[in-house]
């Protein structure tokens, strides 16, 4: 038995911002499941099951807010599924909401992502001691900030390949009406002018904490062929590995370069790099999409860097990385792996507006999450998959 | 749809970890008992799927070390619900329907003894208006049942009949956190807890986990005799608010109820917390008379967070497996007052 064809047939995000104090919880996510359904031209009534992810419930000081959430999310009288897999939560989420297209048992399922960390303290919520834990304390900037250095170590890379992406990103995010951070004057060199973090991580190559949320409707084959643009689900897929252990690579961890080999494979995909048009990378700290690139197989391992200083991964470049502006420019962490995996499927539909990249037709979506250890990821095209 | 059965279950229940905070540790020789139970390793196992709960660890990510257990190097297909893992339980029985893999380990677990259970789980409420009151969930269940007395629908002696059948059962459950049976005249005498709920109305705060292996076709053929084979499985959720809501009524547990076949149905393990969440179970799901009903003793015996659900299914499955039942039901619930629903059929052939 194999999948039953599904499309992405409507895509809805809110506006991003530090604090949206305008809206409640619910509100936020009604923004982007509206915006969704109107873009599939459906109301609540044709959805039917409700798929929600979010980050850790401390973000928000709520347990298990999808349960006081359920009526406003128009979720009450039928199935509702909450799934937390860190910070890949936005594109595992998809995913299973896609599952329940994909095996049959629905038609049209309406998934949502969210995270307003300003009701709570996300720095508090991840710092929480664990019995026999190490206690870090550093924030993801001070978990992540080794495995950049390592990676640089290991690649060669020149220290102004991070500045590069954070710029390009930025720049990026100026043409996205949703993008939280707006910083017109972001170039190479005000990001190596901004204050040192965590180093080699400065200031402008970090992302903002975010309000903010994002929805899809999902459809099987006979609603997605009557549908506007769909975009089609080539290839899906979630692998984890341990957070610690003497033989882990956490600069080139298997577990994506596992997952990457099968959704390629899935997707018919032979060379990423020439058959994908647009990739939305998980890109939290702008170091990652050098590495990213080498993990995911668009470069050989070390080689990542050089596709970025080329200025391949630009919005004109051979492989258009994170047109949105990516995670460096919005991160409302639940929903950030949702929007990596929404802007993949609006470009393929040719509806991203000024971040478009020409001629799409088949693009990736990434997320990450955890110690570098949880990987979700899809490929989505203009056209049906043929297998 | 693919032929899926529950083919593996170990648990867990205990009123205290002895020993260990950690869940890792717990879950361990879970698995491994599921890995005795079918003849695999962990390899062969295409999908791990978990539920548990950050705020009943106290932290976040608290799945993230859980997964250590399985001994994920090299890295495995791996997901995880904010939810009983009955829940999780659905999202494997999903992936084995889209033909991905053929097998699926799926696992719960939960410290309720951490914290204190009641006031943590006041936090589910609607944060606005509700959790500020801080009602707990013990006092919203004594709303319920106080509804449906004052309605008619039972009354104290009905509820006690479930605690006395219960705790009977349980004698023979080596897992049962609370057991031992007396009459129902003798439960009556007991003082109240949360009026008109008396302790036995409430399950014991346990915490626990437990583990299923399900596969689907020949995989499960070829490791069981007699595979609980899922003939269907369906779930539903209502509205939180306590204002509005009928509580004498689930009306989410109906919902699930109206896919799944019941005729000729037997046994049924209802994850009812409280003793009358079953008699609005039973009414609610439409079972017969006839319907044999928690033979484990149910969650009144025990009743490990994140966990209880995923146990009524196990449970359920092992009444076909050892041929006392040929058709059974596990049912889950979750958030305050049965405000969730998940039920899940199991035959023994196919």
């Amino acid at each position: 038995m194999s999948k039953q064809p599904a499309a992405v047939v409507g895509i809805g995000q809110t506006h991003h911002r530090a604090k949206r104090e305008d809206v409640s919880m619910a509100g936020l996510c009604r923004e982007a499941m509206d915006r969704a359904l109107e873009d599939a031209g459906l109301t609540l009534d044709d959805i039917d099951a409700i798929v929600v992810g979010k980050a850790p419930d401390l973000f928000e000081g709520v347990m298990m807010p999808e349960l006081f959430l359920a009526e406003s999310l128009g979720a009450a009288g039928k199935p509702l599924l909450r799934v937390h897999t860190a910070g890949s939560v936005g594109g595992s989420t998809a995913i299973v909401a896609a599952s329940l297209v994909q095996a049959g048992v629905h038609r049209r399922v309406l998934t949502v992502a969210f995270e307003k960390q300003s009701e709570s303290n996300a720095m508090w919520a991840l710092s929480v001691p664990v019995p026999f834990n190490m206690p870090v304390h550093a924030g993801a900037g001070g978990y992540f900030a080794p495995h950049v250095r390592s990676y640089i170590r290991r690649s060669g890379a020149p220290t102004h390949v991070g500045a590069i992406v954070a710029a390009k990103d930025r720049q990026n995010a100026l043409l996205n009406p949703y993008a939280h951070l707006k910083n017109p004057d972001t170039t190479v060199e005000s990001v190596l002018a901004s204050q040192m973090l965590w180093d080699p991580i400065r200031y402008d190559e970090t992302c903002p904490s975010s309000d903010g949320a994002c929805a899809l409707v999902i459809a099987d084959e006979d609603t997605a062929r009557g549908a506007t643009a769909p975009a089609w689900i080539h290839g899906t897929v979630m692998r984890s590995e341990a957070t610690s252990a003497a033989e882990r690579d956490q600069v080139n961890p298997q577990a994506g370069r596992d997952a990457a080999a099968y959704l390629w494979k899935q997707a018919g995909i032979t060379n990423p790099l020439e058959e994908i048009d647009a990739a939305e990378i998980y890109v939290p700290f702008s170091w990652f999409e050098p590495m990213w690139l080498e993990n995911l197989g668009f470069t050989a391992e070390g080689e990542g860097w050089r596709l970025t200083e080329s200025g391949g991964t630009a919005l004109d470049g051979v492989l258009p990385v994170n047109c949105s502006g990516g995670v460096l420019s919005s991160n409302p962490i639940g929903a950030s792996g949702m929007l990596r995996f929404a802007e993949a499927a609006l470009q393929v539909r040719g509806l991203a507006g000024e971040h478009q990249v020409d001629g799409a037709r088949r693009a990736l979506g990434h997320a990450y999450g955890g110690g570098s250890q949880f990987f979700a990821m899809w490929v989505v095209g203009a056209e049906p998959p043929t297998s | 749809m693919r032929d899926v059965a529950v083919v593996g279950f170990a648990q867990r229940q205990m009123s205290e970890f002895d020993g260990s905070p950690t869940c890792v540790e717990l879950l361990v020789p879970l698995f491994a008992e599921c890995y005795e139970q079918t003849g695999w390793n962990r390899h062969d196992i295409g999908f791990w799927c978990s539920g548990s709960s950050d705020y009943l660890a106290g932290r976040s990510f608290s799945f993230v070390s859980a997964v250590d257990a399985i001994g994920v190097i090299p890295p495995v297909n791996e997901s995880h619900v904010e939810m009983d893992a009955a829940w999780a339980l659905y999202e494997a029985w999903l992936k084995i329907q889209t033909g991905e893999v053929d097998t699926a380990l799926v696992y719960g677990f939960g410290k309720s003894s951490a914290g204190v259970l009641r006031r943590t789980l006041a936090l589910q409420l609607d944060p606005y208006n509700m959790t500020p009151l801080w009602p707990d969930t013990v006092s919203l269940a004594g709303l319920q049942a106080r509804a449906g007395i004052d309605a008619a629908l039972w009354d104290e002696r009905a509820m006690a009949e479930v605690v006395n059948r219960s705790l009977t059962d349980a004698e023979k459950n080596e897992y049962a956190v609370r057991r031992g049976g007396s009459s129902v005249d003798e439960l009556l005498a007991r003082p109240m807890y949360a009026d008109p709920l008396r302790k036995h109305d409430c399950a014991p705060v346990t915490d626990g986990a437990a583990a299923i292996v399900l596969a689907a076709d020949d995989r499960a053929r070829s490791v069981a005799d007699r595979p609980a084979w899922i003939t269907s499985i369906a779930h539903s959720v209502d509205p939180i608010s306590m204002g509005s809501r009928d509580l004498t009524r689930s009306p989410s547990a109906a919902a699930a109820a109206r896919s799944a076949d019941f005729d000729g149905l037997e046994v049924a393990e209802l994850h009812a917390p409280f003793s009358h969440q079953e008699l609005v179970l039973r009414s609610e799901l439409g079972l017969p008379d006839d319907v044999r009903l928690n033979p484990s003793g149910g969650p009144l015996a025990g009743n490990p967070m994140f966990t209880g659900g995923l146990i009524r299914i196990g449970e359920a499955a092992r009444r076909v497996w050892d041929g006392s039942a040929s058709k059974v039901l596990g049912h889950a619930t979750s958030g305050p007052a049965l405000q969730q629903n998940l039920v899940c059929v199991m035959e023994g052939q196919s």
